[in-house]
């Protein structure tokens, strides 16, 4: 594996920017109730991602050290305000549902803390590669759980149904739970949980100072 | 007016509801000191920059503001979010270097967060869901100091239920932010109980 290719694979499980950076959970979570929309949102993120990556690189030597967070957020504002004027033109029902989240991909930490901790520092076509790995991780963990969400919450996946509900005849009870906020967040706490049963390097050591009068820390 | 304040806090918390500021939320929730300094910085910066966004919102970008001008179809609305944003890193920047001026025994406990809450998106969703509610000048203060006191709430909750959880043995997958998002699922659940409150 070239270091090349390890740059858009990483982020999938090992370095995934959602289940193990903790980045741009906001998003994650708040337009995953169905598939579509999780699926629209991943791919806007990635398209952002990608090309800010790419033209902060770009310009990295032109950029002051003390102004760089200002240059690099209004890069991204544009990128931004493009998808979604984009989005309102072809895709406005989803748009419409998806609401301020769009707008909000601005403050996503996901871009930032690319634009920080690799763009700055590396040339072009890896910032590109990076991009694009970090928002395919983002999109996969975004169609996990609106997959799960949409399924269980509806019994349908991209609006066609799978289970059979109770409503048309079949047995399915639609889990009203799932279209709301809370189930968002423990499946993700449970997707997190699954990812280091797999990757058991992942798992945080306990606590330091307040575990400091237990018998052993954490046995990892 | 009450209807506004007590549907930002409870029902529809932005951190709770919405999922706002989630990144810093998780971040900053292991102490709560840490958490109430961060949560004073949010109410604080909420409540300028709201009502600041607003002003803009209706006398530059609305459809016809420029009327005055003798311009009476523009429409700049779709320049909100570079203009909000602009605003609230102006905003951040001020507040950090008139904190730092006055009140330096401030300024150690809160300097660490001011930075970062540009990019909270507590701050910048607080903005865009007053301009889409269309909420007056009065109104954005009202909700503004609402969703500001909502989040911070929240946090310091969740920030106290962490401290006691370092004790509990959880299986060690779930440990840390695993179980944080498991307790703020709960937490949510709680809070959902309120919507309605406000009528």
């Amino acid at each position: 594996m070239s270091t090349r290719s390890r740059l858009l694979t990483d982020p999938l499980v090992d370095a995934n920017p959602v289940t193990l950076q903790m980045l741009g959970i906001c998003s994650a979570l708040a337009v995953t109730v169905t598939l579509d929309t999780a699926l629209t949102m991943g791919i806007a993120m990635t398209a952002v991602l990608a090309l800010s990556s790419l033209i902060i690189s770009l310009v990295r030597r032109a950029i002051p050290a003390e102004v760089r967070l200002i240059v690099q957020i209004t890069i991204i504002a544009s990128l931004v305000m493009a998808i979604d004027q984009i989005l309102q033109a072809y895709l406005f029902d989803i748009s419409q549902r998806l609401s301020i989240f769009v707008s909000l991909i601005v403050t996503n930490c996901i871009i930032l803390g690319r634009a920080e901790a690799f763009a700055m520092r590396n040339p072009p076509l890896a910032s590109l590669l990076d991009g694009v790995g970090n928002g395919l991780g983002y999109l996969l963990v975004l169609a996990l759980v609106g997959s799960v969400r949409e399924l269980l919450g509806t019994g349908a996946v991209l609006g066609r149904p799978v289970l059979p509900t109770v409503a048309e005849g079949g047995w399915f009870e639609p889990l009203g739970f799932m279209a709301l906020a809370p189930s968002a967040f423990i499946l993700l706490g449970l997707l997190v949980w699954g990812v280091r049963l797999i990757r058991p390097a992942q798992v945080e050591p306990a606590e330091a100072g307040t575990s400091a009068d237990q018998p052993s820390g954490g046995a990892s | 007016m009450t209807g506004i304040f007590l549907d930002a806090v409870l029902a529809e918390n932005l951190a709770l509801s919405f999922f706002l500021g989630m990144c810093t939320f998780l971040a900053v929730s292991r102490k709560l000191s840490t958490a109430l300094g961060l949560g004073a910085a949010v109410i604080a910066v909420q409540v300028v920059t709201v009502p600041l966004n607003n002003l803009v919102h209706s006398y530059l970008l609305a459809p016809g503001a420029w009327g005055w001008l003798g311009l009476p179809d523009t429409d700049l609305r779709f320049l909100r979010l570079i203009t909000f944003i602009g605003m609230i890193a102006a905003t951040v920047q001020v507040a950090e270097m008139v904190i730092d001026r006055f009140f330096p025994r401030l300024y150690t406990a809160l300097g660490l967060f001011l930075p970062l809450l540009t990019v909270n998106c507590a701050i910048l969703g607080g903005s865009l869901f007053m301009a889409d509610r269309q909420y007056d000048l009065g109104e954005s203060i009202v909700y503004a100091a609402g969703t500001g006191v909502g989040w911070a709430l929240a946090l310091a909750a969740l920030a106290a239920i962490r401290e006691r959880l370092t004790y509990a043995d959880v299986p060690e997958g779930l440990r840390g932010v695993g179980l944080a998002f498991v307790v703020t699922g709960l937490m949510s659940m709680g809070f959902s109980v309120f919507a309605g409150v406000a009528q």
